[in-house]
């Protein structure tokens, strides 16, 4: 069980002073600095406050309601997407948006206004909010939704938790006609090939994403897998996969991810045979969720812990940006074990600091190696600015405040939205820094 | 009885994940209401609430009529509440200590008086009793709540004696140390379990009829080092 202060990085380490919330009803905490923290499942220190307070949000649990004739459903939000589906989806509903774990709060996916692999269809969480009570640390609650409040909706979503304790939430659930996908799985053999593929698929494939293998050099560089699918009925042969998962049991001395283990798992990745799939089936679980399977994955990076980097590019000029990155990412020898690239769609994004907007994401992971290692992600920040672009806050702990004020510009208007007794490591870190 | 705690809240979520009727007593109508509301969207079909201060020890025999009135029977009963006692605040004064006693043991006896004499008088039914590893032992930096703890365990000792040829089954629970909001601010190692791990063996526990349930299990271990330290050595500790 990981102490609230822990993320998911499992880098930098912190110190907090922790407060419980056994109720919905109680006002928050005297202190002069709290943030909340769901279940830990972002990746720097956005969600951290050393030296300060943290709110166990996690602890706030409840279902209030849910109508499974329309698939609304109102929670507390320290509920678990993982725990809405064990909910309602025998009923025929599921969460319209998923992250790439099902292990995170929905004031988590609200504060970070988190992406899925159906970005291009459904747009962010954000978007599928109907409304959520706010409560600040002046003893006031607020009800805020599209025509209540609505500023402080749009600063709550994708806000980062600073802008008060996000109690419960109102959620449209999108119907499903069961727990199964429907899909296929391709090899392309460069950038190219991904960007004709993801366009022709946007139209009839709700879900999409692929896998880039980054031991590609040369011909090779940004080869990978194309993955899509839609939910399908459930075919009668059907049998779930089992609901094992395992634990990574301790955190090796060293980093067990390193140049060898890449390049080969890398390789073997790419040629295994189940990469070309025409008419493939899969459970929701290995569809959206392939790593909650090993719970504690993280740990396999060692003591240290690792950094993830997570950009957006426009995508005039994507091709040639992100070829840029993976050749550096490559030739810098640090390598990342999941490279994951997703066009993103069009449907505004409803937060004043969301980070989905047109163009293409790509997500790497780095083992901690220090000094090289954030020289290598302060280069990828360079193409990044270079082009428009962001970086995500909820996968970041170490981002300049000239970065992150470039990508995001409406941080101004946003902070006077913060609430003045909330903040967290990565808010001080990217606004209190000399510009 | 002391819906409200982390760990009967959660070991309520057991019950309704099996569809039990639950029956659910605590001191704040807003927070029982939505713990209720959680309840049967969980699976439970009925969700009652009664709101109640376990202090009241006249109480108890209404609230037993009241509870099986309102489910039209009872089969098993929780009892949970209680006070994580301020141990340097209760040995400077009697006055608090009584209190302490008043909610952390006399509470309990009454209830579990008035639950054996009617589960014995229909020959059946299981009463589940939260007790602490504190009970096992007294040690300076918690003795007020650790003595009330041991009369729990002392006194569902004898009644399980007592009820066992009856049919009525009796658990003593003494959980460690639990991850709930009344103790987010310690800091949490590998002993720390959670609400949910305790409330899955406590459902286990009652449905097996087993008599002591220590959990997680290893506090069996630790509790049985503790116990068996001389007094000589004990009393030099700093426990």
């Amino acid at each position: 069980m990981a102490a609230p202060g822990t993320s998911w990085g499992r880098w930098p380490r912190a110190s907090h002073r922790v407060h419980g919330l056994a109720s919905r009803f109680d006002r928050l905490p005297d202190e002069a600095s709290m943030l909340p923290f769901g279940n830990g499942r972002s990746y720097g220190d956005s969600c951290q406050n050393d030296g300060a307070a943290l709110l166990n949000a996690r602890q706030l649990d409840r279902f209030i309601a849910f109508d499974p004739a329309t698939g609304v459903i109102e929670l507390e939000a320290g509920v678990l997407l993982s725990e809405i589906i064990d909910l309602a989806l025998p009923s025929g509903w599921f969460p319209p948006v998923t992250p790439g774990t099902r292990f995170v709060t929905v004031g988590g996916a609200i504060a970070n206004d988190v992406h899925g692999k159906n970005h291009h269809r459904a747009g962010s969480f954000g978007n599928h909010v109907l409304a959520f009570t706010l409560r600040r640390s002046d003893g006031s609650t607020l009800r805020c939704s599209p025509s209540e409040n609505s500023d402080w909706f749009a600063a709550t979503i994708g806000g980062l938790g600073l802008t008060g304790l996000i109690v419960s939430a109102t959620v449209q659930l999108k119907r499903v006609p069961g727990p199964w996908l429907r899909g296929d799985s391709q090899r392309f053999g460069n950038l190219r090939e991904f960007f004709e593929i993801a366009a022709e698929s946007e139209r009839d494939w709700e879900y999409t994403v692929a896998w880039i293998d980054c031991s590609g050099v040369g011909r090779r560089l940004g080869r990978g897998h194309f993955i899509r699918g839609n939910h399908a009925v459930t075919p009668a042969s059907a049998r779930g996969p089992g609901s094992g998962t395992m634990t990574m049991p301790f955190t090796p001395p060293l980093s067990a991810v390193n140049a060898l283990s890449l390049t080969a798992f890398n390789k073997l990745y790419y040629h295994r045979p189940s990469a070309v799939a025409q008419d493939a089936l899969w459970h929701y679980r290995p569809f959206f969720y392939p790593l909650d399977s090993i719970l504690e994955w993280n740990r396999m990076y060692g003591p240290r812990g690792f950094y993830q980097y997570q950009c957006v590019v426009p995508q005039d000029g994507a091709e040639a940006v992100l070829s840029e990155m993976l050749r550096q990412i490559g030739q810098s020898g640090l390598g990342s074990f999941l490279v994951v690239l997703k066009t993103f769609g069009t449907v505004a994004s409803r937060g004043l600091l969301s980070f989905p907007r047109p163009g293409a994401t790509l997500a790497l992971d780095f083992p901690n190696r220090g000094a090289k290692t954030l020289a290598l992600l302060e280069s990828l920040d360079g193409l990044t600015r270079s082009v428009g672009g962001a970086v995500y806050p909820a996968k970041d702990a170490r981002m300049s405040a000239a970065s992150f004020q470039q990508y995001f510009p409406q941080w101004e208007a946003f902070s006077r939205y913060v609430d003045p007794k909330f903040s967290s490591s990565f808010w001080r870190r990217v606004t209190e820094t000399a510009k | 009885m002391g819906a409200t705690s982390a760990i009967a809240e959660a070991t309520a979520r057991e019950f309704a994940a099996l569809g039990d009727a639950l029956f659910l007593v605590g001191r704040n109508p807003d927070r029982l209401g939505a713990i209720a509301d959680d309840l049967r969207l969980r699976g439970a079909p009925q969700a009652e609430i009664h709101v109640m201060d376990a202090r009241s020890l006249t109480d108890y025999p209404a609230l037993v009529d009241e509870a099986t009135r309102r489910l039209g029977g009872l089969d098993t009963a929780l009892i949970a509440h209680g006070t994580l006692t301020d141990q340097t605040a209760a040995q400077a004064s009697s006055d608090l200590m009584l209190a302490e006693f008043q909610t952390n043991a006399l509470s309990y006896m009454v209830l579990c008086t008035e639950l054996g004499n009617r589960f014995e008088a229909q020959g059946r039914g299981s009463i589940a009793v939260i007790s602490s590893v504190a009970g096992d032992r007294g040690r300076q930096s918690n003795y007020v709540y650790g003595s009330a703890k041991a009369a729990v365990t002392a006194f569902t000792s004898g009644l399980r004696q007592r009820l066992h040829p009856k049919g009525v089954h009796v658990l003593t629970i003494k959980p460690g140390f639990v991850d709930t909001p009344m103790t987010a601010s310690f800091k949490k190692g590998p002993l720390w379990a959670t609400p949910a791990s305790v409330a899955k063996s406590i459902v286990k526990a009652v449905q097996r009829g087993k008599p002591v349930l220590y959990t997680p299990w290893f506090w069996w271990g630790i509790m049985q080092i503790i116990k068996n330290v001389p007094e000589t050595i004990f009393r030099k500790l700093k426990l």
